[in-house]
C-alpha cells in the first residue's frame, strides 16, 4: 500500500485544529458573575432605605430593611422560619417532581402521535396560560383543606409547561438525527431513549425551568388562600399570618424568602444544568 | 491485510452472478406520479468501490434510501446480499452532539447487539481505523469538519455491514481536506474489503475513487453508461490517466445536461 507520496495526509490536517483555549480561573470567573447582582440588590435597599427615610408612607405600614430583618431574625429564631421555608420548598419539589413524572409521557405521546397532539394541545396551551390560582377554590370545594389541595393546585400549574417543553423539544430534533437512529437500528423506545430525548435535552430543559416557576408561583397561591393549622407551615402560610396580623415586616420578610428561594433553585439548579448541556454540546461560549 | 480485489463485472442489463453485494433489476421510483428513478438495472459486487455520478435531480439521494431500506420501489428489486442492513453515510455527519467521539460509535455498537464489555475497546479500534483515536473523548463541537466526517465514517463501520453506502459524505468539506479523506477512505476500503456504493455529482471525486463509474442521467433519474477504472487505487487527480478519465466524463455529463437544456 504505497501511499505514503499521495496527496495530504489526515493527521498533518489534525494537527492543524489543535489550538488551546485559555479557560480563566475560576476564582475571576465567579468573582465576574457574583458582583453585578450583588451591586444591584446594594442599590435597591439603599432606595428602600431612603423612601423609608423620606416617610412616603408611616413606618408600621412601610417598614426599614433593618425592621425587615429583625422580623426574619425572629421567626427564624423561634425555629418558624426554618418550618416555613421547609414546608414549602419540600412541598413545591414533590409537586414538581410528580408534574414531571406525568407531563414528561404526555409530552411524549403528544409529540409523537399527530392525532392526539392536534386534539390536545390547544388544551394544553390554554391551561398554560390558565392562571393556576383559579383552581384553588375548586380544589377546595373537591379536596378540602388538605395537602391535596395545594398538590393539585401546583400540578395543574406545572403539568401544561412540562408538557409544551417536552413537545417543543422533540419538534426540534432534527429529521437527519431521527434517519441515523433509523439506519443504526434503532426503533420505538430506544428511539426515544438513545436519540430523542438527549436531542430535545435542551428545550427540554427550558420547559422544566418554566414548570419549576409555575410550581414555585401556583404553591404560594394555594398557601396563601388554603389557610388552615392543620395544613402546617408554609411561606404562603407566614404571608397569610402576616397580613391577619397587620404586621408589614412579617409580609415583606415571607416576599423576600419566596424570591430567595425562587433565585437559589434558578442559580443553585437550573442555570448549571442548562450551562452544562449547552456546554456539552458547543452551544455557549463558555 | 490488502486485499486484491478483483470481481468479474457483468455486462450492463445483465443480472450479476453470485458475489453481487447489492442488485438493483429494473428499479422504478415514482412520487405522486413524478418519476424520480426509471428503469435502474446495476450491481457491486462484493468488495467493489462503485459511484454514482450525476447532476442534480437525478435521484441519487433516493437510490441510496432504496438500497438502505428506508424507501419503498415502486417498481423493480433491490436485493442486498445476505439480507443485511446496510450501513450509511450522510452529506453531514449528523453525529449526536450530547455523545463524544467514541461514545458515538459506542451506540453503533450497542444498537447492534454489542455488548457493554466489549464496546469501549472496539470503539478506540475502529476511531484508530479512522485514524482518530486521540480524538476519542472529543465532543464532535470540538472537531473539524474533516474528522466530524471520519467520525461518521468510524460509526458507519462500527454497523458491522459488508455494505457502506455514502451520500455525498465529503461535499460540504474543502477541496484539500476531501483530497486527505479520499486517501483515508480509499485505505479504509482497502484494509475493510467493504463493498461501497458512493453517491456524488463530483466527477474528479469519481474518477479518484471508484473502480466502476456510473453515469446517471437526470429528470428521471436513469443510467446512461458506465466506465470500468482499471487504474490503481489510491491514484492523485493530478495524475494523467485520472484526469483524462475526468475529462472523458465530464463530456458526457455536459452532454447530459444539455440536452436538458435545449427545452
Amino acid at each position: 500500500m504505497a501511499i505514503t507520496d499521495v496527496g495530504v495526509d489526515v493527521r498533518d490536517l489534525d494537527a492543524l485544529e489543535r489550538d488551546a483555549v485559555a479557560t480563566p480561573p475560576l476564582a475571576g470567573r465567579l468573582w465576574s458573575g457574583i458582583w453585578p447582582p450583588v451591586l444591584a440588590l446594594i442599590a435597591l435597599i439603599l432606595v428602600w432605605e431612603l423612601v423609608y427615610l423620606a416617610h412616603v408612607k408611616p413606618h408600621s405600614l412601610l417598614p426599614s430593611p433593618a425592621d425587615v430583618a429583625s422580623s426574619l431574625r425572629q421567626h427564624a429564631a423561634n425555629g418558624e422560619l426554618w418550618r416555613d421555608l421547609w414546608g414549602s420548598t419540600h412541598r413545591a419539589v414533590l409537586g414538581f417532581l410528580v408534574a414531571l413524572a406525568i407531563g414528561t409521557p404526555l409530552g411524549a405521546l403528544l409529540g409523537r402521535v399527530k392525532l392526539l397532539r392536534r386534539m390536545f394541545q390547544p388544551i394544553v396551551s390554554g391551561l398554560q396560560s390558565l392562571p393556576s390560582v383559579a383552581w384553588v377554590p375548586a380544589a377546595v370545594i373537591w379536596f378540602g383543606l388538605s395537602p391535596s389541595t395545594i398538590y393539585f393546585v401546583v400540578l395543574m400549574g406545572a403539568i401544561p409547561s412540562v408538557t409544551n417543553g417536552t413537545i417543543a423539544g422533540l419538534d426540534q430534533v432534527p429529521p437527519l438525527f431521527t434517519r441515523v437512529g433509523t439506519v443504526l437500528g434503532a426503533r420505538g423506545l430506544t428511539m426515544a431513549r438513545l436519540v430523542l430525548l438527549p436531542a430535545a435535552l435542551p428545550t427540554y430543559i427550558g420547559g422544566l425551568r418554566q414548570g419549576w416557576a409555575f410550581a414555585w408561583r401556583s404553591l404560594m397561591a394555594a398557601e396563601l388562600i388554603a389557610y388552615s393549622a392543620r395544613l402546617g407551615g408554609g411561606l404562603g402560610q407566614l404571608l397569610n399570618q402576616g397580613q391577619e396580623l397587620v404586621d408589614e415586616s412579617t409580609v415583606l420578610g415571607a416576599i423576600l424568602m419566596i424570591l430567595v428561594v425562587g433565585i437559589v433553585i434558578e442559580l443553585g439548579v437550573f442555570a448549571p444544568v442548562e450551562r452544562r448541556v449547552l456546554h456539552n454540546r458547543g452551544l455557549t461560549g463558555r | 491485510m490488502s486485499k486484491t480485489i478483483a470481481p468479474e463485472i457483468p455486462p450492463q442489463g445483465m443480472v450479476a452472478p453470485a458475489p453481487a453485494a447489492v442488485q438493483l433489476h429494473e428499479v422504478s421510483k415514482s412520487y405522486d406520479g413524478r418519476v424520480v428513478l426509471q428503469d435502474i438495472t446495476l450491481a457491486a459486487a462484493t468488495g467493489e468501490f462503485v459511484c454514482l455520478l450525476g447532476a442534480s435531480g437525478c435521484g441519487k439521494t433516493t437510490l441510496l434510501n432504496l438500497v438502505a431500506g428506508l424507501d419503498q420501489t415502486t417498481a423493480g428489486r433491490v436485493t442486498v446480499a445476505g439480507d443485511v442492513r446496510p450501513a450509511l453515510m450522510f452529506q453531514e455527519p449528523a453525529l449526536f452532539p450530547w455523545l463524544s467521539a467514541a461514545r458515538n460509535v459506542e451506540l453503533a455498537l450497542r444498537l447492534r447487539g454489542v455488548p457493554k464489555a466489549l464496546r469501549t475497546a472496539q470503539a478506540r479500534e475502529l476511531l484508530d481505523v479512522v485514524r482518530l483515536a486521540d480524538a476519542a473523548d472529543k465532543r464532535p463541537h470540538e472537531l473539524s469538519g474533516g474528522m466530524r466526517q471520519r467520525v461518521a465514517l468510524a460509526r458507519a463501520l462500527a454497523q458491522d455491514s459488508p455494505v457502506l453506502l455514502m451520500d455525498e459524505p465529503f461535499a460540504a468539506l474543502d477541496a484539500i481536506t476531501r483530497d486527505a479523506l479520499h486517501e483515508e477512505l480509499v485505505r479504509v476500503w482497502q484494509q475493510t474489503g467493504r463493498t461501497i456504493l458512493f453517491v456524488t455529482h463530483n466527477v474528479r471525486e469519481a474518477a479518484v475513487l471508484a473502480q466502476r463509474i456510473v453515469l446517471l442521467g437526470s429528470r428521471p433519474g436513469r443510467v446512461i453508461r458506465e466506465w470500468q477504472v482499471d487504474l490503481p487505487s489510491p491514484r492523485r487527480i493530478e495524475a494523467t490517466t485520472t484526469s483524462a478519465l475526468a475529462g472523458e466524463i465530464t463530456e458526457h455529463l455536459r452532454k447530459e445536461i444539455a440536452r436538458h437544456g435545449d427545452h
